[in-house]
């Protein structure tokens, strides 16, 4: 197990090589410059402009800039932000708390509708029930996250005026009101997420479900007599859920890109909106830190789901 | 001028449309005397305090609960000198305050300076080669140290060593700064300089502490703790800062003005779109204010209605124009095109840069794309309005522009497109990606068009248009193109570096990396003596006579043509008292703004 898990780490580190070389060469070649604003302003020198550039090295060719950014990345240090000259490390661990947050609450929602949803449908197929469930997840992941949170925002700020839709990290205050504010504003990012992930994957648990249900040691529970509820709860989603499991991990990297639309939407100050600002403003060394960041998250949660896989299915060995 | 004129002058001032000190100035100009000017006004029934001044009400400090902000592009660093954009100098101006602000009509207010410098009592050398700028006694960093002359000396070496790469720099590096006494320091100039109040001054005079700063100055500017923690002497003391995202100040209870400020706490929220950020001023109420509403107008009218806000125009001067290349942008010379050593085929011709002035329709410009956001003009320097040139007069006539083309040898060919010595007159148009300019570039084409002058249209991400990227082939200032629009800015209510992108000595060339300002490359002895001549010039009526005839020679010429000019367009809650000013950050009295019950 342990060799197995070296072998895919040092597996990870070329893969994670091979995407920082593309990502720096993309951007390297993408129009634009982190001093554009200095530019058109008449009352900034050229001069200025190009001290800066030559002070942060912009005028090198590609490939020192590159591997100057590689040393400096296996030492640790990310670098600094053109726009805010704040080291990247800091900006990224200063907005994962949030991103974290409403992340792990949408995910935790789309769980929730998920998992009862999906073994209902599944136990009773082609029911009412089932055919309800099944177009409302339809609808729920063919709308896209950018659609369904101006929707509600439409509908629940501007027409009812129930919710604020610009997000804060640090409400004033302490106790129950400052819980309160900080669930109002959460609530719509984290019901465009959730709802948008659990659509799907009650597609997925319905399907995994069937797979089981009609296995022959669920007919050999049921011949035995034992109860309907127990039959499914202890029988039926144990075994349903394996595939589920690694389906979660395997698409949370998914998840932190579809924030991304969301968190400008709602001015959820996560790393999905550092990176879109870090992009307006040309900042590359912002955008190579937070794609470094997903690029990252993506390895890893293949590993945790290989790894959980063989863990809850013991007919799976590593070798 | 006569008396008629005079009488709709003073009616102006009545009701507010001009300002007591503009009007002297006009009257000024034609050889009556400020205290002239000021009896006329009393007997035109203009008392002296009738003043556009803003009246602050509120009685007592604090009490005003939270001020909320919303700026769609939040401020990412919070030192003045490494302000990079408006958003950055706002975000810095909550805690720092330069030593004078610029007011909506271009005059000076002070901040932290006791005075304004004038000649009477000798603060502003007659010659124009120096200025005494005074502080106000008492004044503290929001740490309780005082603030004296020694910190003004040290925000100018701060500013002006290269080493530092400020973006300050340009308003230091010329001048030399010495000490007077504890609170005044004496600025020097190398030449008569009549627009003196730039260093210290406005959104490039914000001073930071000198025993904060003193160890950071140069290579190290970028380690100093306080670029993100700012310590001030503003009416807000920093609490918190989220790069990108929020700036929280709270009340500062030293302040030096009386009964200010008025709110408690000040949260500047960043992110988003400009849209929605209207939505939650103008349509929700969840913000007070936001900044740099880039929204439609006809968008901005329809949340106005029965909304909780209101969007308030402030006027400036950027001015949304086409230039017209003076040279060759399909030739190449020495490895660049558009080079100042070659001539366009076409609009070397006056007739058809004439024609081309009289196809772009400015009224329906305004009207039908830009509203109150874009004001139609025939003038390139629009404001303050001692600058503004009454000669021009702007004219869409498609059957004019046929006449002079006709007139000047352009005929019709079979394909309607006009030619003259076998060159056709077909031009390629182009500007940024951006929803009105394509709008623009459509009406101007349709246009011309029907004079016979064939448009090919071209629109370049804003991001290439703008970038000062030296390999890219699209930049604004490469223009290889015959025309091309956009907007360009006036951050001053002086317009001497305004008007210096049309001297001879700016031209946009592959030698100073296109980082010449004149980027129609037009040269014109004329426009450089008279440049050179407003430089010098003292006496603030000849100087202003100067620049309009500047204005007027690039007008009258066609050098560009004048679209519409862009006025400042904010967003605020009906509720909220905040006087702002086109020649400075919006934040630029923030001391002022308050809440109406």
């Amino acid at each position: 197990m342990s060799q197995y898990l070296l072998r895919r780490l040092l597996i990870a580190l070329p893969s994670l090589l091979g995407i920082s070389v593309v990502l720096f060469t993309i951007l390297a070649l993408a129009p634009g410059d982190p001093f554009e604003e200095l530019a058109t302003n008449p009352a900034i020198p050229p001069e200025v402009r190009e001290a800066l550039r030559v002070k942060f090295g912009l005028d090198d060719p590609v490939w020192t800039r590159y591997f100057r950014w590689l040393t400096a990345m296996l030492q640790g240090d990310w670098g600094f932000s053109f726009a805010s000259r704040v080291d990247v490390d800091e900006l990224i661990l200063g907005r994962v708390p949030t991103t974290l947050i409403v992340i792990g609450s949408s995910q935790l929602l789309a769980l929730l509708v998920a998992l009862p949803v999906g073994v209902i449908a599944a136990t009773r197929p082609y029911s009412i029930f089932d055919q309800i469930a099944n177009t409302l997840a339809f609808i729920g992941f063919s709308l896209p996250t950018f659609f369904t949170g101006l929707l509600l925002i439409l509908v629940f700020s501007i027409y009812l005026d129930w919710l604020p839709f610009v997000y804060r990290a640090d409400v004033p205050g302490s106790g129950w009101p400052w819980l309160w504010e900080h669930i109002k504003q959460a609530i719509m990012p984290v019901l465009v997420l959730g709802l948008f992930q659990g659509a799907s994957m009650t597609r997925y648990v319905r399907s995994a479900t069937l797979d089981v249900i009609r296995l022959d040691y669920v007919t050999t529970a049921r011949s035995k007599g034992l109860r309907e509820r127990v039959v499914i709860v202890k029988h039926v989603v144990r075994n349903s859920l394996i595939p589920v499991v690694t389906l979660v991990a395997l698409q949370m990297p998914a998840v932190f890109g579809g924030a991304i639309v969301t968190e400008q939407i709602f001015r959820v100050p996560g790393i999905g909106s550092l990176l879109i600002s870090a992009i307006l403003a040309n900042d590359t060394p912002v955008i190579m830190g937070v794609t470094f960041v997903f690029a990252i998250l993506v390895i890893l949660f293949n590993l945790i789901a290989d790894v959980l896989y063989g863990w809850l299915d013991p007919r799976i060995s590593y070798r | 001028m006569d008396h008629r004129e005079l009488k709709n002058l003073i009616a102006r001032v009545k009701d507010g449309a001009m300002s007591r000190r503009a009007f002297v100035r006009r009257v000024a100009a034609v050889g009556l005397t400020a205290p002239m000017a000021t009896q006329i006004l009393a007997l035109g029934g203009v008392s002296a305090q009738a003043q556009t001044k803003f009246a602050y009400k509120p009685t007592k400090r604090g009490g005003g609960g939270a001020l909320k902000v919303l700026w769609w592009q939040g401020a990412t660093l919070l030192n003045p000198h490494f302000a990079v954009g408006t958003k950055d100098q706002e975000g810095s101006r909550i805690f720092y305050e330069p030593m004078a602000g610029w007011d909506a009509e271009g005059n000076l207010v002070p901040m932290l300076a006791a005075e304004i410098p004038n000649v009477e009592n000798g603060t502003l050398a007659k010659d124009g080669k120096s200025v005494v700028w005074k502080l106000k006694k008492g004044v503290k960093w929001h740490d309780g140290k005082p603030v004296t002359a020694d910190d003004l000396i040290f925000n100018w070496e701060y500013a002006r060593d290269p080493a530092t790469a400020s973006v300050t720099i340009a308003s230091y590096k010329d001048v030399k700064v010495e000490k007077v006494d504890d609170l005044s320091v004496r600025v020097m100039f190398e030449k008569p300089t009549p627009f003196w109040a730039d260093a210290f001054v406005g959104t490039r005079g914000m001073l930071i502490p000198k025993h904060l700063f003193a160890e950071y100055k140069g290579d190290k500017s970028r380690d100093a703790p306080n670029n993100l923690k700012p310590v001030g002497t503003g009416p807000y003391k920093f609490v918190d800062f989220k790069p990108g995202d929020m700036v929280r100040g709270e009340l500062n209870p030293d302040y030096h003005m009386p009964n200010r400020p008025y709110f408690d706490t000040i949260e500047m929220k960043g992110g988003g779109d400009a849209i929605s950020a209207a939505r939650a001023v103008i349509q929700t109420g969840e913000y007070d204010y936001a900044w740099n509403m880039q929204v439609e107008d006809e968008i901005l009218l329809r949340l106005e209605k029965g909304g909780k806000g209101k969007a308030i125009i402030t006027p400036g001067a950027n001015i949304e124009h086409i230039q017209l290349n003076s040279t060759d942008p399909w030739t190449e010379v020495d490895g660049e095109r558009s080079s100042a050593k070659t001539k366009h085929p076409l609009l070397s011709d006056p007739a058809v840069r004439q024609a081309l002035a009289l196809l772009v329709d400015r009224k329906s410009v305004q009207d039908h794309i830009y509203g109150r956001t874009g004001i139609a003009t025939a003038n390139f320097l629009n404001n303050p309005p001692r600058f503004t040139s009454k000669n021009t007069k702007f004219e869409f006539n498609v059957e004019k522009a046929n006449q002079v083309l006709e007139a000047a040898g352009w005929k019709k060919g079979s394909d309607g497109v006009r030619a003259k010595d076998g060159k056709k007159l077909k031009l390629v148009y182009q500007t940024s990606i951006n929803q009105p300019r394509q709008k623009n570039q459509a009406i101007v084409k349709q246009a011309a068009q029907k004079a016979g002058i064939e448009i090919e249209l071209k629109s370049v991400t804003a991001s290439v248009f703008f970038s000062s990227d030296v390999a890219n082939p699209d930049t604004y200032t490469k223009f290889y193109c015959d025309i091309q629009m956009y907007t360009t800015t006036m951050t001053q209510p002086d317009p001497e570096l305004f008007m210096n992108q049309f001297t001879s000595w700016e031209v946009a060339t592959k030698e100073n990396k296109w980082q010449g300002r004149n980027i129609t490359r037009w040269k014109s002895d004329e426009y450089d003596k008279a440049f050179q001549a407003a430089q010098g010039e003292l006496d603030p009526v000849k100087r202003a006579a100067l620049f309009i005839k500047m204005n007027d020679l690039v007008v009258n010429n066609q050098v560009v043509i004048p679209v519409v000019y862009r006025p400042r367009v904010a967003a605020a809650s009906l509720k909220l008292q905040a006087p702002l000013s086109g020649w400075d950050n919006d934040f630029w009295s923030l001391r002022d703004w308050y809440r109406e019950a």
